[in-house]
Parts: structure tokens; sequence; C-alpha cells
């Protein structure tokens, strides 16, 4: 992209497309997390001593999801690493719960990435009794002052808890408590309850260090924080088009209108993914023949984020299956919420066309039934039975997933609708 | 070594051998001249003298125990047989922590002089296995390179505290006092041991072969001894260990059985040869000895040397001469034999034992390459001049003194001495015979040094043709000959050497760094094959000379063969390297570049010693919890005898941190030669990965074989209830025992079982949190087993807490007073747990740190660090997580609360909290969000916990339940709202 840029001459955008691009999309870390000084401090300092002095901490990290974890984290890391005493002393593991679906996996992967499977040659990797003696003969051979401390990093902390035994973090918080190699395990997990989950024995051993991440952000800080990450670098090379761009995003958060956006993103979530999303949006409609974001781009980003997930798929329907879903809607009206089945809707539909319609024509039950099994597959309903072969299609009992809202507004978007379906649909009992 | 247990099944019978020499009246006890093992079903007997060096039955099959035999007495009835031994250690029976002692890897091969007064020395002469080659290494003379299977070296003397250096002199009184032993006054402890037959009786049947490396390396080893300037010789020598080389000991038997006649001639050939072309050389004394030898046969195989010094009927010598086909050769049927390959075989048979059999099975044949007709004499000098009925045991030693001819025999000792360190002495068996030989031990003292070697080969060859002239040889005739004979011997070998190279290189690469072991048992089969069909040939290849009297020519052959089986090109040294590396490399995590900094100021020292890693001087407050453990397992390590104990308590009370403590004072009193020792062995229920493993744990810390977990459970079963001679008390610490449940408990049922069996000697000492564990989970035959010696840790109260952190600080002044209160009362109400409140204190010091203005100049930790601490730890941040939320989150809450109030439950699905949230919304004012986006609110909270959730397949229909109390919730969301 970079080489891109330079061959292409005069376009700069590419170039801000670049820039702004990787801090949205590739989670590129910020020079200084935000909002999260203290704990950062904090992390920073007890990851340092462990670097440093050799004495082994176990700490989790909680907070909501997109709340910052794993950025927190990796800006600890990447200041740890830059300090030169501590540079190519430690040795991290990374893990994820999502991967390292049990302990067996885990070993292997704590292995490989402490090299130590060198040592094991390429033997075939034993059993996982001897990978587990194995890795504790290695880490109890160490001793605070001389090994090299090794950080173990889980991610999705909660997942290991569900490990049988709990084998991995038992060991992993026992040698953090023991005279062994100096570790440093550290946990990310969004979990407030995770430490319930721990066995107790296994609790014992934890630290009980935990670092909330629980932002407090308020709307100011969360606008200020829009703009910088919109903001171009001051390396930036075309130091013109810096002024004029920074400048345009200043105005930019100072619009009415979008701030009434970013208001009611920032009262959904606080958190960073949703709105690099929404800035993503809204960023690639710059071109060169659009040089600055507008007010309406961040709006039509905003509608496009917070759209309905079934409105479009209820737009595509045909009108025998918008038939279908209004005879299910009175359905519920009825029953309150009971599940129906094909039989009912189909009556009920059959009912509508006798006395109301006048533009739909009647359909062959094979044709309804294959509406009907639609329906089930775009999961707009639900059966609601398990063991769906003993029961005839018919008489299966379905449950419909959408809201009476969702269908009044799809109605009114519907290209063309037929006005008896509407009134059909608003009328209070079929 | 090898492994027993295949065939362990085989009964062995004993019988004494002799006439009983002693009859002690106070303790009615015979003593008795030599043991004889046979294996039932077979003939091949196996004869046992006090001053050999025995293997006993033990716990562990392939490494039996070893020990010297001093005395072999019964008593009165005959019934019992008894042995007084001294005892020699492998290093496998060493203390764990006392393994560092040595300071060196240990060689495979060494054992250790026991000098420990723990282990009876007497013992049932019925777990004698068999012989085994030991052989004195002085301390600063490197082990002799490639170490062969069959020979023992002992370097070192361990008297349970410490490894010392042996004194030579130790090795040669423990023989020399002996009753029974022949007062053989030239009997050199440094030789003893070479000379020492291995008799390789039934027992030895059962064994697997050596490994064939290992045969060849011995194979050099006399070759080098035996090797005659001649070039020819050296061809023949090198033929012979072709054939030799696949000699297996073990295989000759069944070989022969098989009579598969794998001939080749072509070897036989050059061997006669060779052979053949010595006899011109013969000396008069080598007509002296052929007499004798004819005479022996003649005389229904019972040798009785007429010397000139004196005459000993009683001795009967087998001589073995080995290259008796010489004898065949020669025109006038005279057998000649060359000298060189002389072997001397001094038998202990008695000559009754002698006269039931046959001569060439009886024929024990020492094979000493060096040995002179000298030698032959001298043997039978010291002891046997009248009693002709009382067989002496006789070593074959002595008859080094007469290696050098003419000179006397005290330099000769010396020498002795020297060559012996260097070489090791290898008992190889060659053969026997057969079915109907009772007895033959062959003994072969292969001395590699290579010079002497030479020297004396040299000398002989001289000696055949004008024997002043060794004299002048001695000093000259080192270095020539022995260069081409090597060579030879590399070319020859070569053909079966690649096989085990190829073996070694193999796994040398396939466990670089690790697991190299050149014994690999499994590998050796295919070699077996190989020695079992060469043994053949040697056998078809011998018979077909046999006639009546040339049985013992083809015993003689396989003398030779055996003798030469066990040399080694002497290339296969650098080969292997791989014997001294471990066989399993132990990881580690790589050291650090940059030392770990000490810590600076107070705190961080108060940090260091607060750590729960730090190992306090002393553990306070659990004096009397401390007094119970040890005196618990001191009384048991004292009796000798086994008893479970089970100890419950919360985590972080301490539990085994005390028995960490009590073992090691019990392990200091040991030291201190208080309580006899005993070995202590750790393992983990959470640290293996099936309950299954805590046999291979303790099996592998016991052993430090590896096997499966039923064939772990097996060899300790056998381990803990057969009565074993010499056994130390073991102490097992199971800690998380209620992990070691399976459904049908026989983890555990194994675990309380063991040490109620009468030879267990097995302490063993169980650890789980809950208190009624035996109740709750045990079967009554496990509970039972179990006992009711049990012990409770209660948590530690405040005051006991405090009293832990100031122990720990030992002085160190970071804490205020009452705020080490503070943080024991918290603890002592929450769980009790001491790493909690160590915890707690260390983040206090960080606390107080940081709020410093400068790390130097922080102060005490006060009151409010601990407070915040404290506050850190224990507060819940449900409620920070609720305020912290956004604002639709809240909004979503609110109407869970709401709907919960409106249907009188405390669950709803979501479309119904939905419609709530969408009310409260309006009411406060806000844009009604999208259901797509009251799912993703709702999948954060449930994401946190402050909701649980449905499976989010159910969509909107999935029910919904707060986490949080609804008091909380409302409490949390009321400061937000005003």
């Amino acid at each position: 992209m970079c080489t891109l840029s330079r061959q292409r001459k005069g376009s700069i955008h590419e170039l801000v497309q670049m820039i702004l691009r990787e801090r949205f999309c590739h989670q590129r870390l910020p020079e200084k997390p935000v909002g999260m000084e203290s704990q950062h401090k904090h992390l920073l300092e007890l990851l340092r001593r462990t670097a440093v002095h050799g004495e082994s901490n176990s700490v989790l990290i909680v907070g909501p999801r997109g709340s910052g974890k794993t950025m927190l984290l990796n800006c600890v890391l990447r200041e740890l690493l830059e300090v030169k005493d501590v540079n190519k002393n430690v040795l991290p593991v990374h893990l994820n719960g999502l991967l390292q679906t049990d302990d067996r996996i885990a070993l292997k992967e704590i292995t490989r990435q402490l090299n130590l499977e060198n040592v094991v040659g390429d033997k075939v990797f034993g059993s996982f009794a001897e990978n587990l003696a194995f890795l504790l003969e290695a880490l109890k051979k160490g001793d605070r002052s001389s090994s090299r401390p090794v950080l173990f990093i889980l991610d999705e902390f909660d997942l290991f808890a569900h490990h049988k035994n709990q084998t991995l973090l038992y060991n992993l918080l026992d040698v953090s408590q023991s005279a062994q190699a100096p570790v440093a395990v550290i946990g990310l997990t969004c979990r407030l309850d995770v430490l319930e989950l721990l066995e107790k024995r296994v609790k014992s051993r934890f630290s009980h260090r935990q670092i909330h991440l629980l932002s407090s952000l308020s709307f100011i800080q969360y606008l200020d924080n829009v703009r910088s990450q919109l903001s171009l670098p001051q390396d930036f090379p075309d130091t013109k088009f810096y002024d004029e761009w920074n400048d345009s995003i200043k105005t930019l958060c100072e619009d009415q209108l979008v701030v009434d956006v970013l208001q009611s993103h920032y009262n959904s979530s606080k958190d960073f993914r949703s709105l690099h999303l929404l800035l993503m949006l809204a960023l690639s409609r710059v071109s060169a023949s659009k040089p600055a974001i507008k007010p309406t781009d961040l709006l039509e980003a905003s509608r496009v984020c917070m759209v309905d997930s079934k409105a479009n798929i209820l737009h595509g329907l045909s009108i025998l299956e918008l038939c279908l879903i209004i005879a299910m809607k009175h359905l519920n009206d009825i029953y309150e919420g009971e599940p129906f089945n094909f039989q009912m809707v189909h009556n009920e539909f059959k009912k509508f066309l006798q006395r109301k319609s006048h533009s739909i024509h009647n359909f062959d039950k094979p044709v309804v039934i294959k509406a009907f099994e639609h329906l089930q597959q775009l999961e707009l309903i639900k059966s609601m039975d398990s063991s769906t072969a003993k029961i005839q299609k018919e008489y299966q009992l379905m449950k419909l997933l959408l809201d009476h809202s969702q269908i009044m507004e799809a109605l009114q978007k519907y290209p063309q609708c037929p006005t008896d379906v509407k009134q059909w649909a608003m009328s209070a009992f079929g | 070594m090898v492994r027993y247990f295949t065939r362990l099944r085989v009964r062995r019978i004993y019988k004494w051998g002799g006439r009983p020499y002693i009859f002690d009246r106070k303790l009615k006890s015979y003593g008795f001249e030599y043991l004889n093992m046979s294996v039932e079903g077979q003939e091949a007997v196996t004869t046992v003298t006090p001053g050999q060096y025995i293997l006993i039955e033990g716990n562990d099959d392939e490494y039996p125990f070893v020990a010297k035999l001093l005395k072999l007495f019964g008593d009165e009835s005959h019934k019992q047989k008894k042995a007084l031994v001294q005892w020699f250690l492998r290093l496998s029976e060493v203390p764990q922590n006392k393994k560092l002692l040595l300071g060196r890897s240990p060689h495979p091969q060494e054992i250790f002089y026991y000098l420990g007064r723990a282990c009876d020395d007497e013992i049932n002469a019925e777990s004698i296995l068999g012989t085994v080659h030991v052989q004195h290494v002085p301390e600063d003379t490197p082990f002799p390179e490639p170490g062969t299977k069959d020979t023992l070296y002992v370097k070192l003397s361990w008297d349970t505290k410490a490894f010392n250096v042996l004194d030579p002199v130790l090795m040669q009184d423990t023989s020399a006092s002996t009753p029974p032993k022949p007062a053989l006054p030239l009997f050199t402890p440094c030789a003893s041991p070479t000379a020492t037959p291995v008799s390789r009786g039934p027992v030895h049947h059962a064994l697997p072969t050596p490994d064939p490396t290992v045969m060849r390396r011995a194979g050099s080893v006399s070759d080098t001894r035996a090797t005659m300037s001649a070039g020819k010789r050296s061809t023949l020598e090198a033929e012979s260990i072709h054939s030799a080389s696949k000699l297996s000991a073990s295989k000759i038997l069944s070989a022969k059985r098989r009579g598969s006649a794998a001939d080749t001639p072509g070897v036989r050939k050059k061997l006669q040869l060779s052979i053949g072309a010595s006899p011109g050389k013969k000396m008069t004394r080598a007509d002296v000895l052929c007499e004798l030898l004819d005479e022996e046969m003649e005389s229904e195989k019972v040798v009785s040397l007429k010397l000139s010094s004196s005459v000993s009927h009683s001795l009967q010598h087998g001589c073995s001469l080995s290259p008796m086909r010489s004898g065949c050769k020669t025109p006038n049927g005279q057998r000649r034999f060359p000298w060189k390959l002389t072997s001397i075989s001094l038998d202990r048979l008695s000559p009754t034992a002698l006269g039931e059999q046959d001569f060439s099975s009886d024929l024990l044949l020492a094979v000493i390459p060096l040995a002179l007709e000298d030698e032959v004499f001298e043997a039978g000098l010291p002891t046997d001049a009248g009693s002709a009925n009382t067989p002496k045991k006789r070593q074959a030693t002595p008859r080094r003194n007469y290696v050098r001819g003419q000179k006397p025999t005290t330099p000769s000792r010396r020498k002795e001495s020297a060559m012996a360190i260097r070489e090791p002495a290898l008992g190889v068996l060659a053969e026997e015979d057969s079915e109907d030989s009772p007895m033959q031990p062959i003994a072969l003292t292969p001395r590699s040094k290579r010079k002497s070697a030479q020297l004396v080969s040299l000398r002989i060859r001289k000696q055949l043709n004008l024997l002043d002239n060794t004299q002048e040889l001695i000093s000259d005739g080192d270095d020539d000959c022995f260069v081409p004979s090597k060579k030879e011997l590399q070319s020859s070998s070569d053909e079966e050497k690649t096989d085990s190279e190829e073996e070694t290189v193999a796994r040398k690469t396939r466990g670089r760094n690790c697991k190299t072991s050149v014994r690999t048992p499994h590998k050796t089969p295919s070699k077996k094959k190989e020695l079992q069909s060469s043994s053949n040939e040697e056998k078809t290849d011998s018979e077909e000379e046999t006639d009546s009297e040339e049985e013992t020519v083809v015993k003689k052959t396989r003398g030779r063969n055996c003798k030469t089986s066990v040399r080694t090109p002497h290339k296969t040294p650098s080969k292997k390297v791989t014997p001294s590396t471990p066989r399993c490399a132990t990881p580690c995590i790589p050291s650090r570049t940059v030392p770990a900094r000490q810590p600076g100021n107070i705190l961080e020292e108060a940090r260091a010693r607060l750590h729960v890693s730090s190992v306090p001087e002393s553990l306070p407050c659990r004096e009397q919890e401390f007094q119970d453990i040890y005196n618990f397992v001191e009384s048991k390590v004292m009796d000798g005898t086994g008893g479970c104990m089970y100890i419950s308590g919360v985590p972080g009370t301490g539990k085994t941190a005390t028995i960490h403590e009590v073992i090691r004072c019990l392990q200091h009193a040991s030291d201190m030669d208080e309580i006899p020792t005993f070995r202590f062995i750790e393992i983990n229920g959470m640290k293996m990965t099936d309950p299954h493993q805590a046999y291979v744990q303790i099996l592998q810390k016991l052993t430090d074989q590896k096997v499966t977990a039923d064939h772990a459970a097996a060899l300790l079963e056998k381990r803990f209830s057969n009565p074993a001679p010499k056994k130390e008390t073991t102490v097992l610490l199971v800690d998380e025992l209620d992990l070691l449940w399976t459904r049908k408990q026989n983890v555990m049922y194994n675990l309380f079982d063991w040490p109620t069996r009468r030879h267990a000697r097995l302490v063993v000492l169980t650890i789980a949190n809950t208190m009624d564990l035996p109740e709750r989970i045990m079967i009554n035959r496990v509970a039972s087993r179990l006992g009711l010696t049990r012990m409770s840790f209660q948590p530690y109260s405040f005051k006991q807490l405090q009293q832990i952190i100031t122990s720990r600080l030992n002085k160190v002044k970071a804490f205020e007073e009452d705020a080490l209160q503070l943080v024991s009362r918290k603890v002592a109400a929450l769980s009790g747990d001491a790493r909690r409140c160590l915890d707690i204190c260390r983040r206090a010091t960080e606390i107080c740190e940081h709020s410093a203005s400068h790390p130097s100049s922080a102060g005490l930790v006060k009151m409010s660090h601990v407070m915040e601490a404290l506050d850190e730890m224990f507060s819940s941040s449900y409620i920070t997580a609720i305020r912290c939320a956004s604002l639709q989150e809240q909004l979503f809450l609110r109407a869970v609360i709401a709907e919960f109030r409106r249907l009188g439950l405390e669950e709803a699905t979501f479309q119904q909290v939905f419609v709530q949230h969408r009310t409260l919304s309006r009411v406060e004012g806000l844009q009604p969000i999208s259901l797509s986006e009251g799912l993703a609110v709702c999948q954060r909270l449930g994401a946190c916990r402050l909701l649980l959730l449905e499976a989010s397949r159910l969509d909107m229909l999935q029910r919904v339940r707060l986490n949080v109390s609804q008091d909380d919730v409302l409490y949390a969301l009321k400061p937000v709202r005003d």
C-alpha cells in the first residue's frame, strides 16, 4: 500500500486512507492508551518487576468487550520490551482460550513458544501426561534469579477455567506461587465473575490482582477521542493537506448533526470497536474528488451501523411470504405469543383471502408450504419442538422471530405493497 | 543391566555345596563353601562362592541389588539359607536429594560401596540372582570408556551422607575377612573383581543378550591383551572376534538346541590355521600343562595338578586353553596350547561334584588370557595342601603374579591394580554347555590395558621361545604389535558394527540432545538373532571336531570365543559417548542474560519476603501440627513400618508447607544418623492428567523408570508386597487427593493398601481440602484402609496471620502495626488463607510505593494503603461495571427489572424486556433503538455476566436473568440518575 501511494503522486488520499485504516482496522497501537493511565502503570510496574526482579505474579485484566484489554497489554509489552534490561530477558507465551481449547493443546503450544521442543527432538511429542510432566519439570528447574521470566498471556481466560480440573491454571498459578522459574500469568477476560469460575485451590493460588478496564469516559472525552482518531499524525508528509484535513475534522466534530450521531453511538456503547466501525464507514467515502469527511457521511455510516438486521430481509420477501408473516402476527396477537403451526397460518391466510383481499389470488397449498419453508430457512420463524422428524410439516409448532414494530416498519417501506395487505396488517384482529 | 522379569517366574533352586565348615554352636549355623543355584527344569548350575559379587533380587527387575558375598551359612535345619553380604548401591538407590552430592554425572555402570548401617547385611540366600563383575576404579582414573553391561565399577563409597573415595583396602578387607576364603596371600583388591569368575548359571539363561557392541568392546579388551605380536595372530583374533562377538551368552543354549548349523567354514578355517601355526612354539611348560590336561581328561575329569611347590588334589582345575584346536592338529595327537590364549579356570567345585559330572561340562573356565601355567600352580598352592575333600574356593587372581613369570609377586600386584583400573573386568559367559553341565561359571578377566597386554603377550610369546627373555621384553616390547591387530579388528568387525552403529547414530539423531541411550533394549532382538546364529556357527564348528575328549576343545574354543567376544574395536569408544548422556535430558527454561535485580529498598525487600514463594525460616503457628506429623512419620521410619495419614484443611493453611518442613527436619535427622534414611516422594493430583498417572510418577521418582500406568502399577505392587532385603522407608506425599478419585477408586485403594503390607515400609501422607473426604467420596474398603489418623488444619486466626507476616518480614520495618492487624483481621474473617494475606500485603507495599512521590521516599505502609489494597481485592466490580456501562445498557438493566416486577418472575424473554426498554427510552426522551441494537446491548451485558443469557441462536426468544441482585442494580443506577 505504501509503495502504491508513492507511485501515484498526488494521491494523497490513498495515504490518508492507509494511515487511518491502520488505526481502525489493523488495531495499530496508540501512542498512549487513553483513559486507562492508572491501569497501565499498574500493569507495567507488575510486569517490569517480573522481568527485572524475577518476581512471580499473576493478574487478571477484566473489562467488557472492546474496552481495550488487549490494547493495554500490548502497549505495556511494547513498552516493556523497549527497556534494554528486559528486552532479551522475557519469554512471552500467548495463549487464547478460543484456540487452545484444552490443556493438551495449550501445553503443546506453550512448549512450542518456549522453544523447548528442540529438547524433545523430533521424537513424536509424547502423551498429555508426559507433556505436563515435561513442562512442569522445565519450570521447576528454573529459579528466581537465574531463569528467564516467562509471561503467560491467557486471552479469554475464562475459557481456560472450563478445562478439565483446571489443571493448566492450577499449575501455572502454582508455579507463580512457588520458588520456581519466575512467571507472570496474565489473564484477559470480559467476565466479571471470572474468579467464581476458579476452583478454590486454584483461586487460592491466584494473587487476586484484577485490573478492571471499565471506561468511565464522558461524552466530551469521547468526542475528543473521535477527533484524535480522525486526525492525521504530525509526521504527515504534506503539511498543507495535514492542516486542511485536521481543520476539517475539527469543524466536523463541532457540527450538531455529527454530535447527535456520536451521542447516540455513545449512548449505545462506549467501546472503541464500534466507534472504529462507524468511522471506518465514514472514511471509506473519502476520495480525491471528496477530500474530507462530511457530516452526512457520518450520518449515513451511522444509519448503516444501526440498521435493523432483519429489515432488509423483510424487504426482499414476496407478497405471499409477507402475507404469511402478517397472518402469524395476528395469530401471535390472538394467542398471546403461543406457538402456531402451518395449518393455523394457512387458515388465517385463507380467511384474509376470502374476506378482504382484492388483489391477491388464491395460492395452492403446496405453494404456500413452500413459502412457509422459505421463511423457516430465513429464520424468521423457528420451530419450537426439537423432534421435527416425527411431526408432519404442517403441524409443527413454530414461533415468529419478529417484533411487531419490525413488521410494521417493513410494511411501510415495502415497495408497492398492496393496500389491502397493509390494512389487514394494521387491523387489530385478522 | 538386563531385564529379569520376563523369566523371573522360573523357580530357582538353591543348594548348599561343600561341607559345612563352621559349626557355630551358639547360633546353630553352618557356614558353607558355596551355593549352587539352578533353575528348575534346567540342569545348568551356577555356583556362588563368598568373595564373589552377586546380584540380589530387589524391587527393580532391571537393576537388582549388588553386593559382595561374604559368607554363606544356614541354620541347623538347613532350611534357611542365609548370606552375609557387603552392599553396593546404585545411584538410583541413593536418595534423590543426595544424588547431587556426586557432583558429576554418574557412570551408568557405576555403583557405590555402601558404608551405611541402615541396611541389614544378612540376606536370604535364595534372593541371590546370580553373579556380577565388579571392578574397582581408583578415584582419579576415568571410568573405562565403553561401559560394558556386565561389569560394574566402584569408585566411591556412600555412607548415607556423602560420597567418599573408596579406600581400596575396603574392597580387599571385606573379601579377605571372610572365613571361608582361601588364604590367598596375593589376593589384591583390584584383582579380585577381575578375577572373580562371573558365573553364569541358569539365571543367565534368562538374560537377554548383552548389547553386541558391548560384547565386541569386551572382545577388544581381551584382544588387546591377548593379541600376539605375530601378524597372523591378529588376523586370528579378528576372526574370532567376528564370530565370537556374535556369540551371545544367553542364546547359546537355545541356539544349540535348534542346532541350525549356519556354518561359516571360512572363519573356522582361519582360526584353525592360525592356531595351528602356534604349536611349534610350545614350550616345556606347555607340555606340562598339556600333559596335565590330558591326564585330567583321562582321569575322569578331575584334574589334579601336581606342582612342584605343592600339590593340591582337591583343587580341580579346568584349564581351558582356548585354542584347543591346535591340539587336534598336532600330528602326534598331543594337544598343545599356545600359551597366550591359555585360560585357566579355577573351579570351586568340590571334587565330588566334579566327579559326578562330565569333565567338560564341569569345567570352570576362568578365561584369563594371560594366565600361564604358573598361575594354575599358584592357585593351587596356597590352600589345598592337604585337604582333598575340602574344596576351597580359589580366586583366579593370584595367578596374576605369575604373569610375569619369573618376576616376584609383589610388583605384579601393583601392576595388577594399575591394569584393573583402566579396564572393565568383564564377565562374559561363554558357554555353557548345555544341559548337562550344572555349572560352569566362566570367568573372564579381560584387561585391556593395552601396554601391559602387549607386553605380556609379547613376553608370553618370547617365553614360548626363550623363557629367559621375558624381562627384557617387558621393558621394550611395548608399542609395535598392537596397531595392526587393531586395524584388523576393526575391519573384521565392521560388519557387525554397522548395525549397532546405525542404531547408535539413529538414536543419537533421534533424540538429539536427550534420550539417547546406547542400550535401548528393544533394539537388541534383531541383534540377538544374529548372535544366536553365530553361536550356532560356533557350536557346529566346534562340534565337528568333537569326540569324547574334544569336548574340552569345544569348550575351550568357546572359552576363547567368549573371551574374544568381549572385545570391541577401538573405535567404538567414540561412538559410545552416548551412555553418558542421560536417558532423558531435562528441559530447562533458558537462563536470563541480565541477572535479576536484587531488591533495592525496604519496600522491595518486604515484597520479596512476603512473596508466597519465599521459603520462610520457620513455619510459625503450625507447631502442634508439625509435631504430630513429625512424630507420626518419624516413628514409622524408625520402626520400618508403614501407615497412612489424612490431612485436611482449606487452601492456604499451610498443609503442604508443614509437611515439607517435617520432611526437611527428618532428612536432617537422618543425615545426622538419628534415624534411618528414607526416601521422600511427592505427587500432586493436580499435576497429573489422569489418576492412574500417579503410579507412573511414583515409580519414576522411585526408580527413574518410565513405563505405562498399568505396568507401573504392577511394578509398584510387586515392590511393596515383596520382602526386599534392602529397603528404605518411603514417605509418599499425595497432594490433592480428591483428584485421584476414579470410579473404582483403585488408585486410592492401592495407595492406602500398600502401607498395610508387611514389607512395604511405606508411609503415605495425603492432603485434601475437605475434612470428610474419606466419608464422602471413598467407598468403605478404601476409607477403612486410610484409617483414622487424621489431622485438620484450621484456617488461620488473625493473630496467627499477623504472626506469619511478622515472622516473614523478620524485622524489616515496612508496615505499620495497625495496618498489619487490619489485613489479618480482614483475611481471617473471610477465609483464613495465608496466601491471600501475603498477597494483600504485597499489593499494599506497591500502592504505598506508587503513592509516594519518589520510590525511595516511600515510608511505611499505612492503613490507607492497606485499605486500598483490600478494596481492590475484595470489592465486587459489578457495581462499578454497571456505573460505567453505556446509557442504553443501563436502560436495558432497568427494563429487565421492570419486566421482572411486571411478571413477578426473575426471568423474562428478551422480547418482553425489549418492549419495556422501548417504553423506558421513550420516557427518557431517547431515540428508541432497533431490535438488533437491543440484542447487541443485551449480549454485551451477557458477556460481562451482568446478565445471564440463553444461547443466542434463540434470538429474541432467549431468556434473560440478572446475575446481580436487583437492589445492587438499582443502587448502582441511582446516582447516575440523579
